[in-house]
């Protein structure tokens, strides 16, 4: 029995790949999915971006963004293909299911004590806009804060 | 002794007169530092946001660690997670020179 489970793959192929080549990867991936009974959910190009560090000869990559679900078995066939291709220099499998319920979790946790707490202060359960405490950017003087304290 | 450090911030401000040793006055003014991720309620410490991670990795490229950035310990392991992985994409350098 294979769980479905959702995974964030993101790849950076070379930037002397033509937009067909990267299409091509796109597909090779969405064939593979497909023939591991998993759904592509998302796929986001982010375009060519300038590396960190030089890889070999690049100095540039395009950086693709998919979310696929389904069983680990899928991923380690699209690791295995993506880890034999030239044109991909990098690859990043994560899986993101698990940790996003997390951060669902926290948010919805935190919302409710602050709706708790307004009711208990007679408050309408949502913030008002104009209300409270107007913050500006220049506000947030941790980081980098030029005035000394107390003098 | 030790807690008064932790309020400095409130009391340094009146710079009362009465104080007797110099070297207490020194402490009066080093700011509290306070999690990033706690205050500004950031749930989600992603290795695709470099501009988040950013002031995190400093000039050489190595992770700022805690008793620098005030990062609280659960917040630093996750950013220390997120870092790595954006290392490995080269989002951000290992080292720089």
């Amino acid at each position: 029995m294979s769980q479905v489970r959702q995974y964030e793959l993101i790849y950076v192929v070379a930037s002397d790949a033509t937009d067909q080549q990267i299409t091509e990867l796109h597909t090779q991936v969405e064939e593979i999915t497909g023939r591991y009974s998993g759904t592509l959910d998302k796929t986001e190009n982010w375009g060519r971006r300038k590396l960190a560090y030089e890889i070999g000869p690049h100095k540039e990559g395009t950086y693709v963004l998919e979310l696929i679900s389904g069983s680990g078995e899928l991923m380690k066939e699209i690791d295995r293909r993506l880890r034999v291709s030239d044109q991909v220099i990098r690859h990043l499998t994560v899986r993101v299911d698990e940790e996003n319920r997390v951060i669902e979790r926290a948010r919805a946790l935190r919302k409710e004590d602050s709706q708790r707490r307004r009711v208990a202060r007679g408050l309408p359960p949502e913030r008002q806009p104009g209300e409270g405490p107007q913050r500006t950017d220049d506000d947030d003087d941790r980081f980098g804060g030029d005035v000394e304290e107390g003098i | 002794m030790r807690e008064s450090r932790g309020r400095s911030s409130s009391e340094g401000r009146g710079g009362r007169a009465g104080d007797k040793k110099d070297d207490k006055k020194r402490t009066l003014f080093r700011r509290r530092k306070v999690c990033k991720f706690c205050a500004d309620k950031i749930d989600d410490i992603n290795y695709k946001d470099v501009k988040l991670l950013g002031p995190f990795v400093p000039e050489r490229g190595k992770i700022l660690p805690r008793r620098i950035s005030g990062t609280c310990a659960t917040h630093q392991r996750k950013l220390q997670t997120a870092i790595k992985r954006a290392r490995q994409l080269a989002l951000i350098p290992y080292v720089t020179e």
